[in-house]
């Protein structure tokens, strides 16, 4: 083939463009699907629970990852500041994940247990309110707004098909059984789902509402569940070095 | 369109050009790199060889090349507490705890703590170099974990969170004390006497809590709710003292001065207000509202400890 004729045939020329570009990618991204050593072996790491999922689906809908990060990276600073770096088990089960690109705010990747419900319902509020130099914006509607979860088993069988482990069968929820343990088995169960909500809103109650399921409850059931799976104090600082 | 057979040999002393004539007579010359360049640039190739070989890169197959650079560290074994020494491959895993083993400052770090670890409270607030010690590592623990609800300044918010820098301590701001808060936590509490006394009652004993911090002046009113107060009635005094003073064991707050926690009577403009709020207190209560989180297990009894000498310099401490 001659160079005149590549150059004077544009289609050709954009398919030989997209074949060389294409190179480095297939090279650095392709071997990734097949390399399994990266992603640590951790106990604890669950799916969410039902709650916990429409919380997610808040944070997203909410754009709370336009600000906020949830990924650790491995430095000094932030390994003082926020905690054990985030591993890659962390967020097996999240699709997509939300690792985000900005830290207007703070980290969230290690949130979890680390201030009260009755503290991150006024912080949602009204963030100033604690945190006199905050910047973030107010969201009060999600303490009058009642949580629509409806259609929650739906959502859970749309992660399904992505690969997270909820369970639609007898074998499936058995199979849960052996990986996560009965209660954690439970919730992931999706013929249940609407009534595990129901309950972990209830026994929980995140939101101080008694016998109301409000927006906040799911977000703050959410919040409170980031980094909290995997026990850190069991594993050695350099127990994950292997993996990279 | 271009036309090779127009390309002219360049006479001695021209520049050469690609070869290309478009449009007829439009031509590109060829002028070849500066040799700098050229060889900056074999360099750069070299470099990236040599990168590849030593730190991690390429994907290969199921696995990846993981280069022949190595990170030597030293880690203490949670289980048997030993200290061991490490060397493993190069990645920014093994790069930060050789970050956290061997920073600058690590040793005098670790020597600083061993002597407030060994210190008496007492001991550490007179000396000079230890307080900076725990100002400098006390700024950052609090920063991260009690400045959400209490301030970055410590100054709290009223009705939701105290003042860490006045010198009203609910549950008492001796540094043993505020150890204490720390270690297990603490939680607020004052029953309910909506359904005890009379409206009229809680007006008369709203009006006398005013009266003892001298927002209100002493009125018929207050007189009977001072015995209220004192008496078996209400029992007031059981949790705040005979003379209201407030009584750190029961996290009971003091009413004769003029600092509020939880009712924001400050700024109210009017008696009635005033009354208003504390009104509101006295008969709704206080329960599961106000809860200090224990931080033992979460923080290490160092953090801790530094963290109540910490919160003891903030201005008001006892």
């Amino acid at each position: 083939m001659r160079h005149e004729h590549i150059e004077t045939n544009s289609g050709l020329m954009i398919l030989l463009i997209l074949a060389v570009i294409s190179i480095g990618g297939l090279v650095e991204i392709v071997p990734l699907f097949y390399i399994n050593d990266t992603i640590e072996k951790v106990e604890g790491v669950r799916p969410n629970t039902p709650l916990e999922v429409r919380g997610r689906d808040l944070y997203l809908r909410e754009g709370c990852y336009l600000c906020h990060s949830q990924q650790i990276r491995p430095f000094r600073d932030e390994w003082l500041r926020y905690g054990h770096y985030s591993l890659a088990a962390e967020s097996q089960y999240d699709h997509p994940f939300q690792w985000g690109s900005k830290r207007t705010g703070p980290d969230l990747a290690r949130l979890g247990g680390k201030y009260s419900n009755q503290w991150h319902v006024q912080h949602l509020i009204a963030p100033r309110s604690v945190v006199p130099q905050s910047i973030m914006p107010n969201y009060p509607w999600l303490l009058t707004t009642k949580l629509d979860y409806s259609d929650v088993a739906d959502r859970m069988r749309a992660l399904r098909a992505t690969g997270v482990p909820y369970s639609l069968t007898q074998a499936e929820y058995e199979a849960n059984v052996k990986k996560f343990g009965q209660t954690v088995a439970d919730q992931l169960d999706i013929s249940q789902a609407e009534a595990n909500l129901l309950k972990e809103a209830r026994d929980k109650n995140f939101d101080g509402i008694a016998g109301q399921v409000t927006e906040m409850e799911a977000l703050v059931a959410y919040l409170q569940s980031l980094g909290t799976m995997v026990n850190f104090g069991q594993y050695n600082d350099d127990a994950f070095v292997k993996f990279r | 369109m271009s036309d090779p057979t127009q390309n002219a040999q360049p006479k001695p002393g021209e520049v050469q050009t690609t070869g290309h004539a478009w449009d007829g007579d439009l031509q590109e010359y060829n002028n070849p790199l500066p040799r700098w360049w050229l060889w900056c640039f074999y360099g750069t190739v070299l470099f990236s060889v040599l990168y590849w070989i030593y730190y991690p890169s390429w994907p290969v197959g199921e696995s990846w090349l993981k280069g022949v650079g190595t990170v030597d560290y030293t880690i203490t074994d949670k289980q048997t507490n030993q200290v061991k020494e490490q060397e493993f491959r190069w990645n920014t895993r093994s790069l930060l705890a050789a970050d956290l083993s061997e920073a600058a400052n690590n040793e005098k770090r670790k020597a600083m703590l061993a002597q407030v670890k060994a210190a008496s409270f007492d001991q550490i607030v007179k000396d000079r170099h230890m307080m900076d010690f725990v100002r400098s590592v006390g700024k950052g623990l609090f920063g991260d974990n009690c400045a959400a609800c209490h301030g970055s300044g410590g100054q709290g918010v009223v009705g939701l969170y105290p003042n860490l820098t006045d010198d009203d301590w609910l549950w008492g701001g001796a540094m043993d004390q505020i150890h204490q808060t720390l270690v297990q936590g603490r939680k607020g509490y004052m029953p309910a006497f909506g359904a005890v006394l009379k409206p009229e009652q809680l007006d008369d004993v709203a009006e006398y809590v005013l009266t003892l911090s001298g927002e209100a002046k002493p009125s018929e009113a207050s007189a009977r709710g001072k015995e209220i107060f004192h008496g078996p009635i209400g029992g007031c005094y059981y949790c705040h003292g005979a003379d209201a003073k407030g009584v750190p064991s029961q996290g009971a707050a003091n009413l004769t001065d003029k600092i509020w926690a939880i009712a924001d009577v400050p700024t109210q403009k009017t008696l009635q207000d005033k009354k208003a709020v504390v009104k509101g207190f006295v008969t709704k209560g206080v329960n599961n509202t106000r809860i200090m989180p224990a931080w033992k297990g979460r923080l290490n009894d160092d953090d801790i400890k530094l963290l109540a000498v910490y919160v003891h310099q903030l201005g008001g401490a006892k």
